[in-house]
């Protein structure tokens, strides 16, 4: 479990991030929600030590974070960034590269890398694209093979920056659909999202940064009764009952 | 494990190597042989017995076996050098002509030169140096600035053009700096001899053997920092190591073969549509397909206009500026 205790992070001078505590516990859902700018992603890649921290500690299953080396963290958690190099390689090359960090001299992946390659497609439902080149895979798919990268790393704890961005509604849902499956496994699961209402129907906990601040967090229902959503966003969340469960939808201010 | 993807194109790609094997021995071959004097396959093998035609055998011992040594190990070094260089700055028009590293190891040949000439032999290590200065002003460009591709190759041009503005200014005041190098601004093999390439060698074929070596680690950097980071790789000090060995390569090959601008930038790309992108046989064949083109480009740059002779860079300039126009314009109209 990533533990976070009065964590601060300055690029240059500029503040970015101040004193935030944060769990990401095993099988749950977090989602991440807060302005453009508001240190969602900073807070992500500091929890895995991509950038120094310059206040407070983190903490990986009760160790500090420099006292673990890149590949015991590796072993720990997985990272999917937002955006990344277009890669053209094949799909399955892609995901056999999630088991980086598992390798020994001389790194040449080995027929138990491959199993846990194709089991991670399979449980993602990308194994159809194993010879595809994924520059030649739509944004949905290729985000699946890199989804799949990140399960074939078998971490307890997976963060993903953005995921359903630039997605269709179909692979945005499946995204959602997949965070909780590994939930219900005990994964812990954080992602960053801009979608509210996708983010509050889907979360065990939701996280609420502003000016990299952390205002609150808690479940979605706590979370949405505080008002603090509307505050930060400057929008008006509302909730609906539905036959489907509570569904959460944002409103322009004035209407209010 | 039947119909694995993998071990379908390794299939493919056996046979590409097979082909550039065959290629490159073909070039030497021909390299070896035709010039003023034809030296014939037999007169070879006589000159390696110890028999042969004593005219023959001089051509071949200190104008036809240095030349073609050092227009593969040259060709080979720079396209290596490219791949590497494209793959760890992320940016496919990267290329060691482009980003200055070429221009920053003939500076520093050039000011060797100059100020120690006694000290002469000791030039590929000074274009190593040199062209290390320059890889790390771009990587540092990119690193602090956080700047576009775009900005990376308009740094690394102004950067080159200083550092060859740099040449220009020690040639002015010291004209014999670099008339040991001939073509050296254009790039050539003329002059070569065995003993000067031994340094530059063993440069070029260990950074060579090490850069196989690392191509898993190239090939968890071609997916980015973070994502390199989160996969367990400690991505500064193996960029850093990776980026030494591509100055290593660079500097080694500018040290007897001067400014070869192109070799560098396509060898790489061509070699990106064949092989693939996967670091291992990209760096293979990068090496192979140097080592092809450049000595085809020296065989030609000798023979075209024979009892003249062309710098290889011409050939290679004229070669190589429309394929590198042409990628242009297929990356504005492919994927931009």
């Amino acid at each position: 479990m990533i533990r976070m205790e009065g964590l601060s992070v300055r690029i240059g001078r500029k503040p970015i991030l101040e004193d935030i505590s944060l769990d990401f516990e095993p099988g749950t859902v977090t989602v991440l929600l807060g302005p453009n700018g508001s240190g969602k992603t900073t807070l992500l890649r500091a929890a895995l030590g991509l950038i120094p921290s310059s206040g407070g500690r983190i903490l990986i299953d009760g160790i500090p974070l420099d006292k673990l080396s890149r590949r015991e963290i590796a072993g720990k958690a997985a990272f999917l960034p937002q955006s990344r190099p277009q890669a053209s390689i094949q799909a399955l090359r892609m995901v056999l590269h999630g088991r980086f960090p598992y390798l020994s001299y001389p790194r040449r992946y080995s027929r138990e890398d491959l199993e846990a390659a194709r089991a991670a497609m399979d449980a993602v439902g990308c194994r159809r694209f194993e010879e595809v080149n994924i520059q030649n895979l739509s944004g949905g798919e290729r985000q699946s093979v890199y989804l799949a990268m990140a399960l074939a790393q078998q971490t307890e704890t997976i963060l993903m920056d953005e995921p359903t961005t630039y997605l269709d509604v179909r692979h945005q849902l499946r995204i959602m659909a997949m965070a909780r499956e590994l939930a219900a496994e005990g994964k812990a699961v954080v992602m960053v999202l801009h979608d509210i209402a996708l983010a509050l129907r889907c979360a065990d906990q939701a996280a609420v940064l502003e000016n990299g601040h952390l205002v609150m967090a808690g479940t979605p229902a706590f979370v949405y009764d505080s008002g603090v959503l509307d505050r930060v966003f400057g929008v008006c969340v509302r909730r609906l009952e539905t036959p489907d469960g509570p569904q959460y939808y944002c409103a322009e201010k004035e209407g209010c | 494990m039947k119909n694995s993807p993998i071990s379908s194109t390794r299939k493919r790609r056996g046979l590409l190597f097979a082909v550039l094997v065959l290629l490159t021995l073909l070039a030497a071959l021909c390299a070896l042989s035709f010039g003023s004097v034809t030296v014939s396959p037999a007169d070879m093998v006589d000159f390696l017995m110890g028999k042969g035609n004593e005219a023959v055998s001089r051509i071949f011992l200190y104008s036809r076996l240095p030349r073609t040594c050092a227009a593969m190990l040259a060709g080979a070094a720079l396209a290596v050098s490219g791949a590497v260089i494209q793959t760890v700055l992320n940016n496919p028009l990267a290329s060691p002509g482009i980003i200055g590293v070429n221009a920053g190891a003939g500076l520093a040949v050039a000011i060797l030169c100059a100020v120690l000439p006694a000290a002469q032999r000791f030039s590929p290590l000074a274009a190593m140096a040199g062209a290390l200065t320059a890889v790390l002003i771009v990587l540092g460009l990119t690193e602090y600035t956080g700047a576009s591709r775009m900005t990376l190759v308009l740094a690394g041009v102004a950067i080159a053009n200083l550092f060859s503005a740099g040449i220009d200014a020690v040639v002015t005041f010291v004209p014999e700096a670099l008339t040991g190098v001939t073509d050296f601004r254009i790039g050539g093999f003329s002059g070569v001899t065995m003993s000067r390439l031994t340094l530059p060698s063993v440069l070029i074929l260990a950074s060579l053997l090490l850069v196989l070596s690392l191509t898993p680690q190239l090939d968890i950097l071609a997916l980015g920092s973070d994502t390199a980071a989160s996969l367990g790789l400690n991505v500064r000090p193996v960029r850093f190591v990776l980026l030494l060995l591509s100055a290593a390569l660079a500097g080694a090959a500018v040290s007897f073969a001067g400014l070869l601008g192109f070799a560098g930038l396509i060898v790489p790309h061509a070699m990106r549509r064949l092989a693939g992108e996967e670091s291992l046989p990209l760096v293979a064949a990068s090496a192979l397909g140097g080592a092809f083109f450049v000595t085809v480009c020296d065989l030609i740059s000798r023979l075209l206009f024979a009892p003249f002779e062309l710098p290889v860079g011409v050939i290679l300039a004229f070669a190589g500026v429309p394929f590198f126009i042409w990628l242009l314009f297929r990356q504005r109209g492919g994927r931009s």
